[in-house]
């Protein structure tokens, strides 16, 4: 019986809070992304520039962020396991991880008054926690920063 | 040392294509930021103590990849990957690889 109301405890606990920190977490990666807007993060192997491509360093830049899931979605994501189907709550949390790394390479590299980032890439990986789902998602990619001080 | 994860570089021209350098770290954390990661586990959001765990071991493995490259002449690595796998409970390795190449100075 106690075990039963433990468990509803901690359901409740991850419900509540969970989506209260997700939603915090969402408004502040909409906020940041109006911010870094303007500096182009793509996933070409090119610079787009192309010819008009002036005197520039490049730099690798990367942006990482591990992510929890929380107690209710784990468990939701379990009831769903046996149906089949599209894993909703997972869904968001790695959208949420993508995103916040994406927004750290940026920002790291608007740190250095990058232009551009291509050449970007995604990599996604399970850290094991007892069953429970913790990612880390890694973004990189090569920032071409524009060097003004070569023109005479 | 120049890294980057391009295949080519846009101004610079490669002189010699080496071979493959690669960097691994494998690292932990202490049980106490393990039992804070668990509990977080309840709430969710994000484990700030393994991000930057995973950081700094990136860094590492990165500087031995490019003690290696200099150990056998380059002076660029180009078209450089991470990967990460957990091997334990709270342990990841993060393994960094690319080529090295000799590239000739510009201007």
């Amino acid at each position: 019986m106690s075990n039963l109301i433990v468990f509803c405890i901690l359901l409740l606990l991850g419900l509540v809070i969970g989506k209260f920190a997700e939603k915090k977490h969402l408004k502040s990666i909409v906020k940041r992304e109006h911010q870094l807007n303007a500096l182009p993060a793509i996933a070409s192997r090119y610079p787009p520039t192309g010819e008009n491509v002036g005197p520039h360093q490049q730099l690798l830049v990367t942006g990482n962020v591990v992510i929890a899931s929380d107690y209710f979605k784990t468990f939701l994501a379990g009831l769903i396991n046996i149906f089949g189907g599209r894993v909703t709550p997972f869904e968001s949390l790695l959208d949420r991880g993508r995103r916040e790394a994406l927004l750290r390479m940026k920002s790291s590299a608007n740190a250095v008054n990058a232009e551009y980032i291509f050449n970007v890439k995604y990599q996604t990986a399970t850290i094991q926690q007892k069953g429970n789902g913790a990612i880390e998602v890694l973004a990189y990619g090569t920032a071409l920063i524009p060097t003004q001080q070569v023109k005479a | 040392m120049l890294i980057s994860n391009l295949e080519f570089l846009p101004d610079q021209k490669v002189i010699r294509h080496i071979g493959l350098v690669q960097g691994s770290s494998v690292r932990s954390k202490h049980v106490g930021r393990d039992m804070m990661a668990g509990l977080k586990n309840i709430f969710g959001g994000e484990l700030k103590g393994y991000t930057e765990l995973l950081h700094d071991s990136r860094i590492e493995a990165t500087e031995r990849m490019v003690e290696q490259a200099k150990s056998i002449g380059a002076n660029a690595v180009l078209n450089v990957r991470f990967s990460t796998s957990s091997i334990a409970a709270g342990a990841a390795e993060i393994f960094v690889y690319g080529t090295a190449v000799e590239v000739a100075d510009h201007e």
